[in-house]
């Protein structure tokens, strides 16, 4: 973690430098398929969709261990395990289905309920969740995408609630304007903590990980500083805690008051739109991107890549500061604490991994969060299950996707390509097929 | 982005430098202005009343000392000026400002903000049990940064202190409990730190992930997982799994009477005597061994070490081990060496700050004890302060450490480089 950037170390090919785009494909197996339905199989079972599902499940049978392990009802029938063992099976798949089953009718569809409008409230108040999550993660994959790894969602989303939540309630201003002032300035205030961040990267060669890592605690206790003086505590409260927000800046309701589904939410798919069209559609987003695969050739092609971290920082802090805006003026508008934050800068992490940094990706794993979130709530209020089981499910998620290999041996999966005999041997395959085409090997072996 | 061209030039005395870094000086002159500011525009009048040895059997007692605060301050402001400006007269003549220098300085702008804060103020500030409470905070921080700089220097990010930290905490005190023996919860926090190591060696050394985001990962799994057991499991048996005994306190007989010093060095818990060996051995291994030579040479250039045999992968992957055998300890001394019991997330971030202090200590094991020490510090002294109804925010103090790194980061303060190979998983071609 040294203070240069990548491109001024002098180490060739050890490795990608910040690559988490290259989770999946950091492996040294070159794809050397032996025929056309072979291929086509090998591609499917080493697919990333594949090993997504497939890591997620692992998670869940993990997750599954960790529910029956810590159950009392468990506990007691193992007492006498060798006497009656099917209590104890029993029991386990007690604890177990029944954790699952209330994460399903807490995060997607209520079955025990009468009708439609009353089951599918509960992943409506799921979105509700994801919502957050899947800005910070637009955020945080956007800076994964130019090779910048931005831990500081924490920050950033303190930042932009703070100032958002002030602007919220601290004025009078007709409805719809208000709002509207109140997410322009939470996302300067996103865009403001960002850009610190990518001027120190680019003027000073600062690593974005630590200075994000400290401007974290800084946004934290500056919060809390303010969340104590006048400026933002509410005067009636003995707690350090806001005014409520004013209702003419807070989201107003896309189903009406029964579901917790706002504008917000509309701003959210706005945004994975916009980043989609960014990243691939925009000379921009061209640019990024090749910055985050080589930040040497970029800049050899003309690329300016610091004014490009800059850019990247201040994009991420805009969406990771929309998640922050959320939090005010969607999801807790009756004050905030310092607390608001909610954990979601670091969930972000995993939902821009789960999401392989892509915005359809990102927007399919927040609302997955989302639901286990919501989920854990129903999990925790029927079967005693605590919440946090939830962020155990999630980091293992993200383990398991982070190493492919790992998952591929778990479930006996083909590793891409026909198993060379040595190790050297599959590197020098990989060698001579990254040398000679860059299109499918076996496709020209053939 | 070519900038970074003043690499090693000004490392070493013996390197003919062309020009010498004027950060030291520049750095002072900033702080000496600041504390101008503070100590002579927003002078403080009043008595502060310093107290050195608390009521307890000291072979020496130390009078009460009562401070004419405004006075004082300005002494000290000017003081801080005049040191400044040597450093900048040294500087001009080429000659290096040394530690000492800044340790100095460093001391006197302690002195005057101390004194400003408790100017006329009822209350007395008591330096033992400030300084000591500055080392009870410290000693996970030393053992975080200790482990943090081992794993650096053998060439992996450590973002997971935090998690080895809250592991060893809570394993510490779940053994501890049921085996009602401290010395057994020690070992058990030092085996939980391996194991989390083990994961991170596994993940970033076998299968080259990125090591940040497995660091921040584990950190998340820990704490999910160690919240979760701690809710659904240790508050359903309080007694049972979580109140462990606490570590005595071991006075060294004769040393632990010295006024000041005798208290806070000598008249410890075992984890801090094991901290102080564990500082020791950590800087002589890396500097004076073949094992430390080669962690650096793994660290530094993986190739060249592979080329002469050294295996980078095995090294790497048992010297993170070793690290979260460090952190592992360093973890118990959240739950046996302070209040007892595990709390949900106790370590607070604890990690973080002592991944900043390797950072801000430049990689080097005293340096960074150094700056793990004066993060806890002045995490101690807002405590502390704010007991006294000091006029000082609170938050501003605690979110010191973290500007401090900042700033070093981006090269204000100090110079910073890491291993060239932190960071970088070495696959063999």
């Amino acid at each position: 973690m040294s203070t240069e950037l990548p491109s001024a170390v002098p180490v060739a090919d050890t490795g990608t430098d910040l690559g988490p785009l290259a989770l999946g494909n950091t492996e040294p197996d070159a794809p050397i398929p032996t025929s056309r339905f072979g291929a086509y199989l090998q591609d499917v079972m080493s697919s990333s969709i594949v090993l997504t599902i497939l890591a997620v499940f692992a998670s869940l049978v993990i997750g599954g261990v960790l529910i029956a392990a810590t159950n009392a009802d468990v506990q007691a029938a193992s007492g006498y395990f060798f006497g009656r063992p099917a209590d104890t099976l029993e029991a386990i798949w007690q604890s177990v289905s029944g954790a699952y089953a209330a994460i399903f009718r807490g995060g997607v569809y209520d079955f025990t309920s009468d009708n439609f409008a009353s089951g599918i409230g509960s992943f409506l108040s799921s979105l509700n969740f994801a919502t957050p999550l899947i800005a910070a993660g637009l955020g945080i994959a956007v800076g994964f995408r130019s090779g910048i790894f931005n831990i500081g969602g924490t920050g950033i989303i303190l930042a932009s609630a703070g100032v958002a939540g002030w602007v919220g309630f601290a004025f009078d201003l007709p409805a719809g304007i208000h709002m509207i002032i109140a997410v322009i300035a939470g996302l300067f205030a996103g865009a403001v903590w960002g850009f610190i961040v990518g001027f120190l990267k680019a003027r000073t060669g600062a690593h974005e990980v630590i200075v994000t890592i400290m401007l974290n605690y800084v946004a934290l206790y500056l919060l809390d500083y303010l969340l104590n003086s006048p400026v933002l505590r509410d005067p009636s409260s003995n707690a350090p805690i806001s005014p409520s927000e004013k209702s003419t800046a807070i989201f107003f309701d896309l189903l009406g008051p029964r579901y917790p589904v706002n504008f917000g939410f509309i701003l959210v798919i706005l945004a994975t739109v916009f980043c989609w069209w960014l990243l691939s559609r925009s000379s921009l987003g061209f640019k990024l991107r090749a910055v985050g695969e080589n930040p040497r050739a970029a800049r050899v092609a003309g690329i300016r890549i610091n004014r490009m971290y800059v850019y990247v920082m201040v994009l991420s802090g805009i969406l990771v500061g929309l998640a922050g805006v959320y939090q005010v003026l969607g999801k807790v508008t009756t004050g905030f604490e310092r607390g608001i934050d909610a954990g979601i800068g670091f969930t972000a992490i995993t939902v821009a991994l789960l999401g392989r940094s892509k915005p359809g990706g990102v927007f399919a794993a927040g609302v997955l969060f989302g639901i286990l979130q919501a989920g854990s709530y129903t999990m925790q209020a029927e079967q005693g299950v605590n919440v946090n089981f939830i962020a155990v499910i999630q980091a293992v998620i993200v383990l398991f996707l982070a190493a492919p290999p790992l998952v591929r041996a778990i479930f006996r999966l083909p590793t891409p390509g026909a198993k060379p005999r040595s190790r050297s041997k599959a590197l020098a395959a990989s060698k001579a097929a990254a040398t000679a085409t860059p299109t499918k090997m076996g496709a020209v072996a053939k | 982005m070519t900038t970074v061209a003043d690499k090693p030039t000004t490392s070493t005395s013996e390197a003919a430098a062309p020009r010498l870094s004027r950060k030291a000086p520049i750095a002072m002159g900033i702080f000496a202005l600041l504390a101008i500011l503070l100590l002579i525009v927003f002078n403080r009048a009043g008595l502060s009343h310093i107290e050195f040895t608390p009521n307890q059997k000291g072979a020496v007692q130390i009078p009460l000392l009562n401070v004419a605060g405004g006075p004082t301050e300005i002494v000290i402001a000017i003081l801080l000026a005049l040191m400044a400006i040597g450093s900048g007269v040294l500087n001009w003549f080429q000659l290096r400002t040394r530690l000492w220098y800044i340790a100095i300085f460093a001391i006197l702008i302690v002195t005057g903000f101390l004194v400003w804060a408790s100017a006329g103020l009822s209350g007395q500030l008591n330096v033992t049990d400030l300084l000591t409470g500055a080392v009870a905070i410290s000693t996970a921080l030393i053992f975080g940064a200790l482990g943090g700089v081992i794993t650096e220097k053998v060439g992996v990010v450590n973002v997971a202190i935090e998690g080895q930290l809250l592991m060893g905490a809570f394993v510490s005190a779940v053994t501890a409990t049921v085996t009602h023996s401290v010395v057994a919860g020690i070992i058990a926090a030092a085996v939980a730190g391996v194991l989390v190591s083990f994961v991170l060696g596994v993940f970033a050394i076998k299968y080259a992930v990125n090591q940040v985001i497995i660091g921040v990962v584990l950190n998340l799994l820990v704490a999910g997982l160690t919240t979760f057991l701690y809710q659904d499991v240790l508050l359903n048996s309080i007694s049972a799994l979580n109140s462990p005994p606490s570590l005595p306190r071991l006075p060294i007989p004769g040393i632990s009477l010295i006024p000041v010093l005798g208290p806070l060095l000598f008249n410890q818990n075992i984890i801090v005597y094991l901290m102080y060996v564990a500082v020791v051995a950590v800087t002589i291994g890396l500097y004076r061994t073949r094992w430390g030579l080669r962690l650096r040479a793994v660290g530094e250039h993986p190739q060249a070490a592979d080329t002469v045999g050294i295996n980078v992968g095995r090294t790497r992957f048992w010297n993170v081990a070793l690290a979260g055998v460090i952190v592992g300890v360093g973890g118990a001394s959240f739950t046996l060496g302070g209040v007892g019991a595990f709390g949900a997330n106790m370590t607070n971030g604890a990690g973080y700050i002592a991944l900043a202090a390797v950072i801000f200590g430049g990689w080097d094991p005293i340096r960074a004890t150094l700056a793990a020490l004066l993060f806890g510090f002045t995490e101690n002294l807002q405590s502390v302060l704010g007991t006294l109804q000091s006029p000082v925010p609170n938050d501003f103090l605690l979110m010191l450490p973290y500007v401090v790194t900042i700033l070093a980061v981006a090269g204000f303060v100090g110079r910073v480089r890491g291993p060239a190979a932190s960071g970088r998983p070495y696959v063999k071609s």
